[in-house]
């Protein structure tokens, strides 16, 4: 094992936006796809501060990291807003079941 | 080793590990306890990268928000009463090998890139001041309309989410 440097971090978040695609793909319950996409905008972050800490630029990556956090609590608000009305409509959440536009 | 290798490696184990149980795991509840340790390790990493400030938004945001705001998603899409609260993975075998490429990918595009290391940073003792001048002068623009945005997204979400009552 080698001292930690920007390509460990950066494995992380390629780890991270693997894991995060994988539920994306994979998983039926919608909510459950939501967190994979929290996952990837998490590696995204990852990568954004470890440029910040060894890139040399200041706090810039930091501070767009904080505006991938807003809009993340925008996506995930407006999403779930989306999920509730689907199953309002439909009666299950499962992103395979849910294949017309009006029920 | 030294004592920021151990705490990396240690954050690292932690998010991976969590997240795997995040993507594969049959219980949805089981799922969403283990995205609040990742995103607790994610923090983790936060503070290790010197991002305090975003390391205590990361905590008070994802995890005192989103992850409410999840698992409230959950109880009301799911019928606890009927141990409903299970879920599948669909085409597992497709999908692994899909994300295993592309994950050795993208890992071996990082390996295979000089990247320009600057390993002592100049002056980064506390990031909060930095933050809050960056945010008022440069970033001044992209601020006020994240903040629009959060404002339009909260009116989305509760006109989306109530009930139609005009049947």
């Amino acid at each position: 094992m080698m001292e930690v440097g920007l390509y460990h971090f950066l494995f992380l978040g390629a780890i991270l936006f693997g894991l995060g695609l994988f539920a994306l793909i994979s998983r039926r319950n919608a909510i459950l796809v939501l967190m994979g996409i929290e996952l990837i905008l998490n590696a995204c972050n990852i990568n954004l501060i470890a440029f910040s800490r060894y890139g040399g630029l200041g706090v810039d990556g930091q501070v767009i990291s904080i505006f991938v956090i807003i809009l993340a609590v925008a996506e995930a608000a407006v999403a779930l807003g989306i999920i509730l009305n689907l199953y309002n409509n439909f009666s299950t959440v499962d992103v395979d079941e849910i294949d017309s536009m009006k029920e | 080793m030294s004592l920021y290798s151990i705490a990396f490696y240690f954050f690292a184990l932690v998010i991976i590990v969590s997240s795997v149980n995040v993507v594969l795991t049959k219980n949805i509840i089981h799922s969403a306890i283990s995205l609040f340790i990742a995103l607790f390790g994610i923090a983790g990493i936060y503070v290790l990268l010197y991002a305090d400030f975003i390391a205590v938004t990361q905590i008070m945001v994802y995890i005192g928000g989103i992850l409410i705001l999840l698992i409230f998603g959950i109880m009301l899409t799911t019928k606890i009463t009927n141990l409903e609260l299970t879920t599948k993975n669909l085409n597992i075998i497709p999908s692994i090998i899909f994300v295993t490429v592309m994950t050795v990918m993208i890992m071996l595009i990082i390996r295979s890139t000089q990247w320009k290391v600057v390993n002592n940073p100049s002056g980064v003792n506390e990031t909060i001041g930095l933050i809050g001048n960056a945010l008022l002068n440069e970033y001044l623009l992209p601020f006020e309309v994240a903040s629009v945005v959060l404002l339009v997204a909260l009116i989305g979400a509760a006109m989306y989410a109530r009930k139609e009552k005009t049947k």
